[in-house]
């Protein structure tokens, strides 16, 4: 019981903390999809496998914030037509490339190892999203 | 008033910016606001019940997982320890950058570069979160995802390991 109490605290601290932003970006993906016609996302991304999921992965590595935005982002992406290896792509950038973290990931545990594991996690989230993508049928 | 204004986070500032979008488009384009916000609506209320049992599952996370108890099982020798580098970052709470203190520490004490960089990766595949993520791309997505990710933390950690040397920069 000790523990519990800090426990629910500190979800309800993180949803409220992510509230304006969940809200925020459900509010604004609405507004995206309804003004921006479907074929202009069909023109940034091509179904070009490599094309994509590059694209994907850079938006993703840019982005930063709660792994639960992404969700809601690559899943409303990919209803209006945006390939699943794009969408995929963007997903693990999301969560394994950090830019904005970079300066404190290369004080604390060193500028090289940060570097390179920020390069590596981008190059393996296309690596990911191809592979995912196969292994699901979904053909490329 | 200038205090007030520096005390507001940047996510409140960013929906502030969302509503002044909306309000905007409720004078300019009333049918436009109102596909927008319907569409919203349809949305929000299909995503609100997996963002309760989200709730429910980030209350076990924190319950049964501590920092502590993460960096206890990373002590751990040989195979064993990558098995449990990918499991604690699977079950590691909090913002990433939380953990780079504890990762720095276990570093000091033997921890490589390789280890550091799975336990990392592996903090992307968040259980509680796993929900919303079945819910927009399927229970076989995420699961296919999942194993791609783990065996890619491996290969990403043993990558590093070689490219720093184990360790020694």
């Amino acid at each position: 019981m000790k523990r519990f109490k800090p426990a629910v605290f500190s979800a309800a601290k993180m949803f409220w903390k992510a509230s304006p932003l969940i809200l925020g970006t459900i509010l604004l993906v609405s507004f995206l999809v309804t003004v921006i016609p479907q074929s202009f996302y069909l023109k940034i991304f091509t179904r070009n496998i490599f094309l994509d999921s590059f694209i994907g992965s850079l938006i993703g590595s840019i982005s930063a914030g709660n792994p639960l935005i992404s969700y809601i982002l690559g899943g409303e992406l990919l209803k209006i037509g945006v390939g699943l290896i794009a969408v995929t792509a963007f997903l693990v950038a999301w969560v394994t490339v950090g830019i904005v973290q970079l300066p404190a990931e290369s004080m604390i545990l060193g500028k090289k190892f940060a570097i390179i594991r920020n390069v590596l996690s981008f190059i393996f989230a296309i690596i990911v999203a191809v592979l995912t993508v196969l292994l699901l049928g979904g053909g490329l | 008033m200038r205090n007030y204004l520096k005390k507001i986070s940047n996510p409140v500032w960013f929906f502030i910016f969302v509503l002044l979008i909306y309000l905007g488009l409720l004078f300019l384009d009333f049918n436009l606001f109102a596909s927008s916000l319907q569409f919203f609506w349809k949305i929000f209320i299909k995503i609100l019940p997996v963002f309760i049992l989200v709730f429910f599952l980030m209350i076990l996370t924190n319950y049964f997982i501590t920092p502590k108890f993460v960096s206890k099982h990373l002590g751990e020798k040989g195979i064993k320890r990558w098995f449990y580098v990918i499991v604690g970052g699977i079950l590691s709470t909090g913002p990433i950058y939380m953990w780079y203190p504890l990762l720095a520490e276990l570093k000091n004490k033997g921890l490589s570069y390789g280890l550091m960089a799975c336990f990392l990766y592996n903090r992307a595949v968040k259980i509680p979160l796993l929900p919303l993520m079945i819910f927009y791309f399927s229970l076989k997505y995420v699961i296919i995802l999942a194993i791609v990710m783990i065996a890619v933390s491996v290969i990403q950690g043993i990558l590093i390991d070689k490219i720093l040397k184990g360790g020694k920069k």
